[in-house]
């Protein structure tokens, strides 16, 4: 499993029974806080959820659409759900393989945090077609027509993609839980006693369980590791297959996963900060997390700067009018506010991340965090609606302005998310218990050089 | 649940130790006894000298499955309900890897869930537990017979155990 850490990644190494201790005392008794944040996610929820029914029954013309723009907030914050879950995938998964040390501590609320934002994008294309009652048209299944689903459209590959990463991303979850749950159920007591009793799977840290849970673990990180890869790289194929100015080029797929691991850096870091301050646990999560953190913060939004600066560059150099003429309408037409936002967000606030000083302070990288998150929304936004508003024919060209119905369910898309992502923290370990204790070497008897 | 058999429960705080004593049970010729362990360790993995879990066969066959079954809907399913499209091939394979690929990630995924579940229920055996050894104590459970419970005591006493108790 995990290699031996750094020491100063665990600055005054714990002993295995305080960590247990440290962590499962995240799980007491909520705080008034807690459930005000929490009541306030389930308002915002049912607001969107309002909306929604809003819109189912009066119809899709209730959201902002209008042609040209047939794909507005629903797919943008489609792509922005999707984005946010891959960091977490990398967290957990690739940083497993690499056996990077320093992930123990940040990776739980990685990857709860990717299976919440697959789980919220999951709901767009669904709130999107607007008859959601023939969702399931979706999958192929026979049925009476004889008819199949289209394979090769890219839409269909989505479904695929999104579904497949929703499985394997829970399911790592759910794996890497069990030797954690069996932990909190052995010094809990009541109903969690019963709860965690239940949800341990019986396990008990046996020679033949950790025999065949390592190497599950250790292949589901492998099967895990290409859908950070894929799941963005097909979801930029929706737009890239397409002969639509600005979307049509071949660098979508590394742009959307280099846009998407940023965005979900980001959101790792705006959800660490706070957690690591109310379940009090600065003693494994400091600042040598989040300087890791910005450093891949960093990578990846200098490839998101350079991604912005070719696509410009290639819109100039092809000679093609209708790109030209649609990478102009970006930066200076009627979305002008969009695209700068973006181009600030992500091209020029991440610069700052060159200083190690803004690198290990907590205060700024939580305020760059949600910059770069706002960014990288507007970022689908700008690709997504001003692309579609601006193709080849300026008899055909449209605007678009979202109506309440469209912001309304984009807010509630956060209310849904922070409601799962707050009821999980108060009642699993938001800090891998087993994971931590491996980066730190079990005592000995006899002093050795091992 | 099936009661576990009578034998003799040790605690060790030191891997090392836990280690000394898996090897000397070991050498007793003792093959059916349970090490508990609060993180996957290298050094008793070793002394209690497992082969590798079949676990990753599992995989291999659920992600072989994935792939060709992939290939068999994707390739079916276009000449079952035939569109010809600018008089292009049914079975057009670059846009079908797509499904192929992801099909071999989820069964892949769920066949190593499979097997895990699988092999961790048939290597089960009852033993005795002390609810520490998900906490900071390594454990080794060995069932005996009550004639030899004395020596195997000693045993593991000797190896290092911090606590040792008979189990009826």
């Amino acid at each position: 499993m995990a290699a031996v850490a750094k020491p100063e990644l665990v600055r005054v190494p714990p002993t295995y029974a305080e960590i247990t201790h440290d962590i499962s005392a995240t799980l007491g008794k909520p705080g008034r806080t807690y459930y005000l944040l929490l009541a306030s996610a389930i308002v915002i929820m049912l607001w969107g959820a309002a909306a929604l029914l809003w819109q189912v029954r009066y119809g899709l013309g209730v959201a902002g659409y209008r042609p040209p723009v047939m794909w507005g907030v629903y797919i943008t914050t489609f792509v922005f759900w999707v984005g946010i879950a891959h960091s977490g995938t990398l967290v957990s998964a690739i940083l497993y393989l690499f056996r990077s040390a320093w992930r123990t501590a940040v990776y739980r609320t990685a990857e709860v945090m990717t299976v919440f934002a697959v789980m919220t994008a999951g709901l767009f294309p669904l709130i999107h077609v607007g008859r959601i009652w023939y969702a399931y048209w979706l999958i192929p299944y026979p049925n009476q027509r004889q008819l199949w689903v289209n394979f090769k459209s890219p839409l269909l590959w989505d479904v695929f993609a999104v579904t497949t990463y929703f499985t394997v991303s829970a399911t790592f979850l759910i794996v890497g839980l069990i030797p954690d749950i069996a932990s909190v159920r052995d010094v809990a007591s009541g109903w969690r006693k019963k709860l965690y009793s239940i949800t341990s799977l019986a396990w008990r840290g046996t020679d033949q369980q950790w025999r065949h849970y390592t190497r599950a673990y250790l292949y589901l990180a492998a099967l895990a590791t290409p859908l950070v890869l894929s799941v963005h790289s097909v979801v930029s194929w929706d737009f890239a297959m397409s002969i639509v100015p600005g979307w049509h080029t071949t660098i979508f797929a590394p742009y959307f996963v280099a846009g998407a691991i940023y965005s979900g850096c980001a959101l790792v870091i705006t959800l660490l900060v706070p957690l690591r301050k109310v379940f009090k646990l600065e003693r494994y999560i400091h600042e040598d997390h989040f300087e890791n953190l910005a450093k891949l913060l960093l990578l990846t939004g200098m490839l998101v700067g350079y991604a912005y600066g070719s696509e410009y560059f290639i819109a100039w150099y092809s000679g093609n009018d209708a790109e030209r003429s649609s990478f102009w309408f970006r930066a200076f037409g009627q979305y002008w506010w969009a695209t700068w936002t973006m181009l600030i967000c992500n091209g020029f606030l991440p610069l700052f991340l060159w200083f190690k000083k803004i690198r290990r302070s907590i205060p700024a990288m939580f305020v760059l965090s949600l910059f770069i998150n706002l960014g990288m929304w507007f970022e689908r936004f700008v690709i997504i609606v001003v692309s579609l508003s601006h193709e080849y024919e300026p008899y055909a060209m449209g605007h678009y302005t979202p109506s309440w119905v469209d912001w309304s369910i984009l807010l509630g898309s956060f209310g849904w998310f922070f409601m799962w992502f707050l009821l999980f923290a108060k009642n699993f370990p938001m800090v891998s218990i087993a994971e931590v204790k491996e980066i730190i070497p079990m005592p000995r008897k006899e002093r050795t050089h091992a | 649940m099936k009661r576990p058999p009578a034998g003799v429960l040790a605690a060790f705080q030191h891997v090392d130790a836990a280690a000394s004593g898996i090897r000397q049970v070991k050498q007793q010729g003792c093959k059916d006894f349970t090490v508990y362990c609060p993180v996957p360790n290298f050094e008793i993995l070793q002394a209690v000298g497992h082969r590798v879990s079949p676990v990753r066969l599992w995989t291999l066959i659920g992600g072989l499955t994935g792939f060709a079954s992939g290939y068999a809907m994707t390739m079916w399913m276009s000449y079952d309900y035939p569109i010809v499209v600018g008089g292009k091939a049914l079975g057009s394979i670059p846009p079908y890897i797509v499904i192929m690929f992801e099909l071999t990630i989820l069964l892949g995924a769920l066949a190593t869930i499979a097997g895990l579940i699988f092999h961790t229920f048939q290597t089960h055996r009852a033993a005795h537990y002390d609810p520490r050894f998900t906490n900071d104590l390594i454990g080794v459970f060995v069932p005996c017979s009550p004639e030899r419970q004395k020596a195997v005591e000693q045993l593991l006493r000797g190896a290092g155990a911090t606590e040792v108790r008979v189990e009826q």
